[in-house]
């Protein structure tokens, strides 16, 4: 029996855009998508789908992705099928546009879990890079009663168990569970593979499963908001930075050594 | 759960002592004690919990659970959350304040799910509305980019506070309150995981979260070399090496040096950044420290405009000579 993966992954921002390009709608309390940046697959999530694809690499296994969304650039979340994932499953709502409030986003994402039979293993980003929530999979784990192991920087499946390589303040764990399991990934996992020119071809002939919240049946109970939302704002940095400048860096570098002595820094 | 009230905050005792980030919490705690005029409580779980619930009042609680299970021994989440889901129900609290450390990190947002209601996360700030009991959180987001006020909308409002920016209340013995016992019967066969192997990679010297002085590196560096040279400046200033993400992603440095977000949060009172452009994600980590050093050579870096002090320099150039300076002036 092939181990039938899961990873979720979320459509975000371009984090490593220029801090200039980042705009705030103050009224809509939400971030504005920076016009000529395109959106990108959440960096831990790609970790994830990392990970997913080092099991299939070395037994038989099938990965699909799920996202949840409102409006999704198709190219970007072809990426992880273009990675060598095998069926993206996309929910596309403008009922799930609240993504602060990880309790809806949950409820969507379990709902469709379900409706695709169950997986052995559910592989996650420690967080999204957006609203940096850390709930999502925790709460999935938590709704559909699996076990949970959180910050993997490796996943093994062996004997029908996980086996994680868990970061740890000064090193880490090694925690297994019999499967079914929700594990967790950080960037320790390593980097993400480059998408294939076969995949990327093969990635472009696939058709995504699309939902909407209709394809999902959930009740109103299930989507009544758990988090209120009340502003948004960036902070203000009142720093003054005091420039210490010299006849050379070297020059520079001795007066920054003698000031931070005048201040007893050092 | 309309007649829920009371603030609850979930604190551990390591040697029987009161754990670092619970003095933290209970700070907050007090703080939303007294604007809504209602009684803070601590529950301290583990299997001996020592001295640490007369700690624990004097340190701001108006009443310390000595949640005690031998399961309680060492971490585990499951184990963990059983006997917090009891307490919850028990004390029947209207706001419930954990820890964002590496275990409210899995025990936060379980408890919310667990619960059925919203968790406020990795909260810098949280204040309550004595009119109405709404606690508002202040928390960072986007990589710390920007900061969303949020609110719970079911009870209890439950909020993971971000360690280390809560200040712990100066001990007072002589603050009253009272110590209750709180067994619970923890099954152990409830822990769904199992730890099979502890592995340690510990930096030798002072650890970066209790160093006064820290020096950092970032992508600018260019590899791992140059971290040498930081180790020898860091050694001078008795203090620790951390790194930026990128470059603990590019394999120059062990991931527990990480400073950031997703890595370590320190507050040292020095903090200098070596070719680190200062992303929101990386000061996300640093930003209580007393002050910061920028050495980058891109004057336009963000860096500078978090930094107290700054040199637009190229750092092979700045560093041996600062490192020289400071022997001359340590040694002298």
């Amino acid at each position: 029996m092939p181990v039938n993966i899961c990873v979720l992954a979320k459509q975000v921002v371009d984090p490593e855009m220029p801090a200039a390009a980042f705009r705030i709608d103050s009224d809509a309390r939400q971030v504005v998508p920076p016009p000529n940046i395109p959106p990108v697959v959440n960096g831990f999530d790609e970790n994830a789908v990392e990970a997913a694809l080092r099991i299939k690499d070395a037994q038989d296994a099938a990965v699909t992705v799920i996202s949840s969304g409102t409006a999704f650039a198709l190219d970007v979340m072809k990426k992880p099928l273009s990675m060598g994932a095998d069926e993206l499953v996309l929910l596309q709502d403008d009922a799930f546009a609240n993504t602060i409030d990880a309790f809806l986003t949950v409820q969507m994402l379990t709902a469709a879990i379900n409706k695709l039979g169950g997986f052995d293993l559910i592989i996650c980003g420690r967080q999204a890079s957006d609203w940096d929530n850390a709930q999502v999979p925790l709460g999935v784990a938590e709704t559909l009663g699996m076990s949970c192991i959180t910050l993997g920087k490796k996943v093994d499946v062996q004997d029908g168990k996980v086996v994680v390589e868990r970061l740890a303040p000064d090193g880490y764990d090694v925690v297994e569970a019999d499967l079914p399991v929700l594990v967790t990934v950080s960037n320790e996992l390593g980097q993400p593979r480059y998408p294939t020119l076969r995949g990327i071809m093969a990635a472009t002939r696939k058709r995504p499963t699309v939902w909407t919240s209709g394809d999902l049946e959930l009740s109103a109970q299930q989507l009544e908001p758990r988090i209120t939302l009340h502003d948004l704002f960036i902070p203000e940095r009142n720093q003054e930075c005091e420039l210490i400048e010299g006849d050379d860096d070297a020059d520079a570098a001795r007066k920054l050594a003698l000031r931070l002595r005048e201040d007893r820094f050092i | 759960m309309a007649d829920a009230t009371g603030i609850l905050v979930f604190g551990d005792a390591p040697g029987g002592q009161l754990g670092a980030t619970a003095g933290e919490l209970l700070a907050a705690g007090r703080s939303l004690a007294d604007a809504l005029g209602q009684e803070l409580s601590i529950a301290i779980l583990g299997a001996d919990v020592g001295d640490a619930p007369q700690q624990a009042i004097a340190a701001g609680a108006d009443q310390a659970l000595a949640v005690t299970s031998p399961a309680l021994a060492d971490y585990h989440p499951d184990l963990h959350l059983a006997a917090m889901q009891a307490v919850a129900a028990d004390t029947n609290a209207g706001i419930i304040l954990i820890a964002r450390n590496n275990e409210g990190r899995e025990l936060a947002p379980r408890l919310a799910f667990r619960l059925g209601v919203g968790l406020a996360q990795d909260c810098l700030e949280v204040a309550a509305d004595a009119g109405t009991g709404r606690l508002l959180a202040n928390r960072p987001v986007y990589g710390g980019s920007a900061v969303a006020v949020v609110s719970c909308n079911q009870s209890p409002q439950i909020a993971a506070i971000r360690p280390k920016t809560y200040e712990p209340l100066e001990p007072d013995a002589a603050r009253a309150g009272t110590v209750v016992a709180f067994p619970v019967d923890i099954d152990p066969a409830a822990a769904r995981t199992r730890v099979v192997d502890v592995v340690k990679e510990e930096a030798e010297g002072i650890k970066l979260e209790d160093a006064r002085i820290v020096v950092s590196g970032g992508r600018g560096l260019g590899g791992p070399e140059p971290f040498a040279q930081l180790e020898e400046l860091a050694g001078l200033l008795g203090g620790a090496v951390g790194a930026s993400r990128a470059a603990v992603d590019s394999g120059w440095v062990p991931a527990n040096q990480q400073v950031g977000l997703t890595g370590k949060t320190i507050t040292p009172d020095l903090y200098i950044t070596v070719a680190i452009s200062g992303a929101s994600q990386h000061m996300a980590g640093c930003s209580g420290s007393k002050a910061i050093v920028a050495i980058n050579k891109d004057g336009d870096a963000n860096i500078f405009k978090e930094a107290r002090y700054g040199v637009v320099g190229d750092w092979e150039k700045v560093i041996p000579a600062l490192t020289e300076t400071v022997r001359e002036l340590t040694q002298s």
